[in-house]
């Protein structure tokens, strides 16, 4: 059994409010949550002074790589970043290798997470192989405890398939989430169409390749009555049909990317493969639409996208490049930066909602209390700073972020009442 | 100047510099034995990853009249097909000590890419749809050597814009020295979007002509009809090829340019290619003087041009 831990000194926050308090943690649960609290002399004490106490951070969207291109990560060094990053779960997407689209293949990608840093869930396939030609058993995945579906990577394409997916899985209590994106329209494309794109000389993919999916989902889930959750939104134009369709009660979720709301297609003109990710940086209208929906709800959470990729990959020429850039380590951070939004409001972009939207609630996401699952994270929101990617726990070097100054570091995170990151360094 | 990767990177002083320098290289080509010591012990690589015949010659041609060694990695021949980097290919070649690479890329942006990799000057010999710095140089100096300035000359471009990175590298050219740029194109071959082009724009060709001082056709690429952007190349011709009767609204100073290779009877018009307002030819003999000025501005310690 763990030794039990004391986080003294702290300021905690979740869903309920903030309050000064300590928290003292037993056997993974927290046992007490109080002003001054009297430790037990074999506890370990971590120091929580001038920082805050959170609910453990939820990715929904993280791409582990495992099985299959281990070279780019694992599920242990991809869970070690999300510990370092404040996450105490992610839900790693099924585009590997094979792809997650089978009991067996979940079994296997559960088992390689149960000793990790972060409790790692996982989304399964909606079509086998990811193709968009035939559902995937998303029952038997379901009996494993899959309560995500999504082919991302690819939309599904075929807007029957995607109602038959929708209806079947109504039974089975579980969300599908959708990669919005129009194969036809965004066919060739490498970048946000638009001025850079023409000047750059690279083909584009445009915002209504995002935005016609979403509209088609919006519009069938409406006729199945199945929730969708939209992944990584990043256009004006989907994001107002996001909002209508939440006005009109639709059973609809959303996330957006940290990248989505700091960086715009203009970084492309470096030509740096860093910056290539689907769906691609936008101009600053859109960058403004995200923080804007995820100040009003419209977006419900923050998602990393996280998406190793080696470096020769990224030394591609741009237009063979694969998309993608890493996140976990760097999600809160810039969310504390770049979102005007006080850190309680943050904390619900990254933690309690998401947490909610996974199916986790109750065991991620707080509140922080007497008998909940001590999953936590103590984050210093003012600590400076900045990113060096060679110090990143993934395996790979693909931030978008290098030599940036950013606010807001982790310096603990509990696991179930193990410390699997103390004083900013992981323990597993 | 440490590298050329876009005309940009010159600015209107840099491009007068260059055409000024060109003059001299127009001279040292003529003469009996076109040669000059000015880069003696420089080594010139040309490194190019999609055929082009006509200026990988040139800027050999450009190199070896400036007494430079040059070498010459095409991929055909080279461990590109065994699967090499671009990366790991630019640094063997940049470990045997050479002064510059003349590259040239199917894809948009990789001479930025190999800039980042190597201490050799990066010269742009073309990427992607992106630009072709030399080809608006020595465009610019063809129109100069007919009309002595671009300043408030009307350009018209025709053709593939979209496709096109000599469209890309002329229109920042020529708006640079002072020329009114119009692109004339369906829709489907203009970029997305043109904010912040100094350009103008006219889907019909006869009404552009009889104004135009220069109209520069742009070669039209045959998979263009297959990616539902044209529904004919016979269609094209007759709205935007400017075919003999077409050639009749030309003013008698018109100049027209093309930057090869041309593909006669769909752009352009066998007979109209060998007019004489046709300086299609000079271009190419121009191409070389103009990379011996870019290859001397970059290369060259600056009083060793013996002249």
């Amino acid at each position: 059994m763990a030794a039990d831990i004391v986080l003294r000194g702290g300021a905690v926050v979740d869903a309920t409010g903030g309050r000064r308090a300590d928290v003292l943690v037993h056997d993974g649960v927290v046992t007490a949550v109080d002003g001054d609290l009297e430790a037990p002399a074999s506890a370990l004490v971590l120091d929580a002074g001038g920082c805050v106490v959170a609910p453990g951070l939820v990715d929904l969207h993280a791409h582990l790589r495992q099985p299959g291109r281990e070279e780019a990560e694992t599920v242990e060094s991809g869970s070690r970043a999300a510990a370092l990053g404040g996450y105490t779960a992610l839900v790693a997407m099924p585009n590997t290798d094979p792809p997650i689209d089978s009991a067996a293949v979940v079994r296997e990608v559960l088992e390689l997470g149960a000793g990790a840093c972060c409790d790692v869930r996982v989304a399964g396939a909606i079509t086998k192989g990811r193709r968009g030609e035939e559902l995937a058993p998303m029952g038997e995945m379901a009996a494993l405890g899959v309560r995500i579906f999504t082919d991302d990577g690819n939309g599904v394409q075929d807007a029957r398939l995607m109602r038959r997916a929708f209806e079947y899985s109504s039974a089975l209590g579980v969300l599908l989430a959708q990669h919005c994106e129009d194969d036809e329209l965004a066919e060739g494309g490498h970048m946000h169409e638009g001025e850079w794109s023409s000047r750059l000389g690279i083909p584009g993919i445009p915002v209504e390749a995002e935005a016609m999916m979403v509209a088609r989902d919006v519009a069938l889930a409406e006729l199945t009555g199945a929730p969708v959750h939209f992944l990584h939104l990043s256009t004006a134009m989907a994001i107002a049909m996001v909002r209508a369709a939440k006005a009109a009660d639709l059973p609809v979720t959303a996330e957006a990317t940290p990248h989505h709301f700091t960086l715009t297609d203009e970084a492309v003109a470096s030509y740096d493969p860093l910056f290539k990710v689907n769906p691609p940086l936008r101009p600053r209208a859109d960058i403004d639409a995200v923080k804007a929906a995820l100040a009003d709800g419209t977006i419900d959470a923050i998602a990393t996208d996280h998406a190793p990729h080696p470096q020769e990959a990224k030394e591609l020429p741009f237009d063979q490049a694969p998309p993608g850039m890493l996140g976990l380590e760097t999600a809160l951070a810039l969310a504390i930066d770049e979102l005007d939004l006080p850190l309680e409001r943050v904390l619900a972009l990254l933690s309690w909602q998401p947490a909610h939207i996974a199916g986790l609630a109750g065991q991620h996401g707080g509140p922080i209390a007497e008998g909940a699952a001590a999953n936590l994270c103590v984050i210093d929101a003012d600590a400076r700073w900045v990113v060096e990617p060679e110090r990143l726990a993934s395996r790979s070097r693909n931030t978008p972020y290098a030599g940036r100054k950013l606010t807001g570091k982790v310096r603990h995170t509990v696991l179930r009442g193990e410390p699997v990151v103390v004083d900013g360094e992981a323990q597993r | 100047m440490r590298h050329l990767l876009s005309v940009a990177d010159l600015g209107p002083d840099g491009i007068e510099e260059v055409l000024r320098l060109t003059d001299n290289f127009v001279e040292v080509s003529a003469r009996a034995i076109p040669r000059v010591p000015a880069l003696r012990g420089k080594t010139v690589v040309s490194l190019f990853y999609e055929d082009s015949t006509r200026t990988r010659l040139s800027f050999e041609t450009a190199a070896k009249r400036l007494n430079a060694d040059t070498m010459n990695f095409s991929v055909s021949s080279s461990s590109v097909n065994k699967g090499e980097s671009v990366r790991d290919t630019v640094t063997t070649i940049a470990a045997m000590g050479v002064d510059a690479i003349v590259v040239r890329h199917s894809s948009a942006g990789v001479p930025w890419q190999v800039a980042r990799w190597t201490d050799a000057a990066v010269l742009n010999a073309g990427d992607g749809w992106h630009e072709h710095p030399t080809q608006a140089l020595l465009d610019c100096y063809t129109i100069r050597e007919r009309r002595g300035s671009l300043a408030g000359l009307r350009v018209a471009i025709v053709g593939d814009v979209k496709h096109s990175r000599v469209a890309r590298s002329n229109v920042l050219a020529f708006s640079l020295l002072g020329a009114d740029v119009t692109l004339v194109a369906p829709p489907t071959l203009l970029p997305p979007s043109l904010a912040g082009w100094p350009v103008a724009v006219s889907h019909d060709l006869d009404d552009v002509l009889p104004k135009a001082d220069v109209v520069y056709l742009l070669r039209m690429q045959r998979e263009r009809q297959t990616e539902a952007l044209l529904p004919s190349l016979r269609e094209y011709t007759a709205l935007y090829g400017l075919t003999r009767d077409r050639a009749k609204l030309l003013g008698d100073d018109t100049i027209v340019m093309h930057p090869g290779p041309m593909n006669r009877g769909v752009e352009i018009a066998a007979e109209v290619a060998d007019l004489p307002g046709a300086v299609i030819t000079r271009q190419v003999a121009n191409g070389v003087a103009v990379r011996m000025a870019v290859l001397f501005l970059i290369l060259g310690s600056g009083g060793d041009l013996g002249g």
